[in-house]
């Protein structure tokens, strides 16, 4: 369930924030917030999808740059919701 | 004490020839402030010294002295001519900070051309807008850019030359050109272009209420104020490592993190990588960052990560602490003093003043949540809403006004100058936005003036917005407005009336914000959309976007009858 968890988030970085032909590579460990990927304001899409996708509200303080800076870091914020 | 000395003494003797005299400005006829932002630096025996030490966000470095920043800007500016780029052609600059961007800034003026940076995060449509709007004629970019050019440069007649800087060995396509500044030749001399001093330098396009962005155009001039506030109210030094975190694609990021730091021969860091305070931290720490000019929004979300992560760093080489871009808060202030041991200094100046204009002094007292006094040579007010008459009575609320003829001040908006006009009432220049003034000669800010939405220190226009969202095949009609953001101070909310045959699902607001993001930018993304089955209008059938807006701030509303009939 966790693999695929992570590769529907990996899945939906690459389709909305890199273009077609991007070089970059993206896995689980990959920096999305401090690279750049994914800036601090598109953090925001990225969160409504993950609220949208498993029928959750993250609180903002939960919603940290760091919470938020890996696909592994995100699914640490997802287990809080018993998501894994 | 610092660079500045006694406020009231400055404030009250100052001149703008002072600075112009430091500087040597049109000494031999130069006036063209690049030739002040290198070659200068190398003529005083400096030129050894380190301009730039930039650092990727993987860890890469790379450094500059003013003798390489001058060679390699005499590269670009050869280069653009060898191309058939004429002076006053607008040249863009869309890629992310990384040296190249900042060295072509100088390359580009020196041969006389006009600068039109742009923040690499717009999309496709906000890039047409302004590259449309300028009549560009050449753009330099990379890879990772180059993408959202293809999808318009059909649409862009003017547009003859596309250089990408790092195209390797990537195929390239029609009217795109690679150049390799590391590659090129460096040419020890390059002929200045003999600008004049109100000759045209730097377009930076700026958001209004309605209409498309507007071109704010600077000239050469401009660097007499850059330098003078940056030595002033920055208070830097030419021993200072100075980091300005601002992008160039906006006014900060070429006043104060180019000509500024750069004509006082100061050392400056760059670090081309999204937010992380972590990293923040480590950058200062290794680089041994002195003095620091940042934004309210990136100090909220360094509070956001708490003072224990401020202490797990040395950070005693910060000296000057300043931020800018929208109001500074009274808590940041104080916990900055808990977390740094010094408090940060807000400055206050807009796109269209190009430089500081109101600000908070290294030696002057700092009262929490004030953006502080004017700088020298900046006569500035508070006038009432109706008569534009200064007010005298101290605490009351009015339009933040400027007397015009400050060096920096913007010359027009290209093909606007009706827009232009406008901004000058009764002999001031008026802003945009209200704040009082305390009896000790404080400016206290208030909020805007207008519809224009304030994110992170960014002003978004929300007709820009509300025509996005109308090309999105779901959206009837909309309204964009600000809404309080503990972090943003304001972010974009938008309220969307759907067409028939569409209805509210979950994907659907993800889709929209996704649409915006790409067309636009991140900035002008709504971060909540709420939809209505119509939106209010006034009798003449406009959206009357003040209502939702009070709505949004818990503003009395009071009667809305006037509001119709506008």
């Amino acid at each position: 369930m966790s693999e695929e968890i992570k590769g529907m988030i990996i899945d939906y970085v690459k389709k909305e924030y890199l273009e077609d032909d991007s070089e970059d590579e993206i896995d689980e460990n990959t920096p999305l917030i401090s690279s750049g990927i994914v800036d601090s304001f598109s953090m925001v899409s990225l969160k409504t999808f993950l609220e949208k996708k498993f029928d959750i509200k993250i609180p903002d303080e939960k919603a940290t740059t760091e919470a938020f800076d890996s696909v592994n870091n995100i699914m640490g914020l997802l287990k809080e919701f018993n998501i894994n | 004490m610092g660079n500045i000395g006694s406020y009231d003494e400055k404030y009250k003797n100052f001149n703008w020839k002072m600075s112009e005299q430091e500087l040597e400005y049109g000494k031999n006829g130069m006036y063209n402030l690049a030739y002040y932002c290198c070659d200068r630096i190398c003529e005083k025996g400096n030129g050894e010294k380190m301009a730039l030490i930039w650092e990727g966000f993987k860890g890469e470095e790379s450094q500059f002295t003013y003798h390489d920043l001058r060679r390699y800007s005499n590269a670009f500016a050869e280069y653009l001519q060898e191309i058939g780029i004429r002076a006053e052609d607008r040249i863009c600059l869309f890629m992310d900070r990384i040296p190249e961007l900042y060295i072509s800034f100088l390359g580009a003026l020196k041969m006389g051309g006009i600068v039109q940076p742009l923040f690499s995060a717009f999309g496709e449509d906000a890039l047409f807008t302004r590259l449309e709007d300028a009549g560009t004629k050449a753009i330099f970019t990379t890879k990772k850019h180059i993408r959202k050019i293809r999808r318009i440069r059909d649409r862009l007649p003017a547009l003859e030359k596309i250089i990408v800087v790092d195209a390797g060995d990537k195929p390239l396509e029609k009217n795109e050109i690679p150049f390799s500044m590391k590659d090129a030749p460096k040419p020890e001399h390059f002929d200045i272009f003999r600008a004049d001093p109100e000759a045209p330098s730097v377009l930076h396009y700026t958001s209004g209420t309605t209409g498309k962005p507007k071109g704010a155009q600077h000239v050469h001039a401009s660097i007499i104020a850059q330098y003078i506030t940056a030595k002033w109210a920055l208070d830097i030094n030419p021993d200072d490592i100075y980091w300005c975190t601002a992008d160039p694609g906006w006014v900060t990021g070429t006043s104060y993190g180019i000509i500024g730091p750069w004509s006082n021969g100061t050392t400056q860091v760059i670090l081309d990588s999204g937010f992380s305070s972590h990293k923040w931290y480590q950058f200062i720490e290794k680089h041994r960052v002195t003095v620091w000019y940042t934004a309210p929004t990136a100090i909220r979300l360094l509070m956001k990560d708490g003072t224990e992560a401020v202490k797990q760093h040395d950070l005693s080489c910060l000296r000057h602490l300043i931020s800018v871009g929208e109001p500074l808060n009274a808590e940041a202030v104080i916990w900055s003093r808990e977390a740094f041991g010094k408090p940060f200094y807000d400055s206050y100046w807009q796109t269209e003043t190009g430089a500081i204009v109101i600000t908070n002094y290294p030696g002057m007292e700092v009262k929490p949540g004030s953006m502080g006094k004017p700088f020298p040579g900046i006569t500035a007010t508070v006038l009432d809403q109706k008569t534009y008459q200064p007010i005298t009575k101290a605490g009351t609320v009015g339009l933040i006004a400027l007397k015009p003829g400050w060096p920096s001040m913007f010359r027009t908006y290209r093909n606007n100058r009706e827009m232009y006009e406008s901004k000058f009432k009764a002999g001031w220049y008026i802003c945009g936005d209200r704040s009082s003034i305390d009896e000790e000669g404080y400016f206290w800010f208030v909020g805007r003036d207008d519809d224009v939405i304030n994110t992170g220190g960014h002003l978004v226009g929300p007709f820009e917005i509300e025509s996005a969202l109308l090309e999105h095949e779901a959206v009837a009609e909309s309204a964009a407005v600000g809404k309080p953001d503990p972090v943003n101070m304001e972010v974009v909310k938008a309220f969307v009336a759907l067409k028939p045959g569409y209805e509210i699902n979950a994907d659907l607001e993800l889709s929209i914000m996704n649409f915006i993001r790409k067309k636009l930018s991140p900035l002008a993304m709504p971060q909540e959309i709420e939809f209505v089955k119509s939106l209010p209008k006034t009798r003449s059938g406009k959206i009357m976007r003040r209502l939702l807006r009070a709505k949004e701030w818990g503003e009395e509303i009071g009667d809305t009858s006037t509001l119709e009939d506008d």
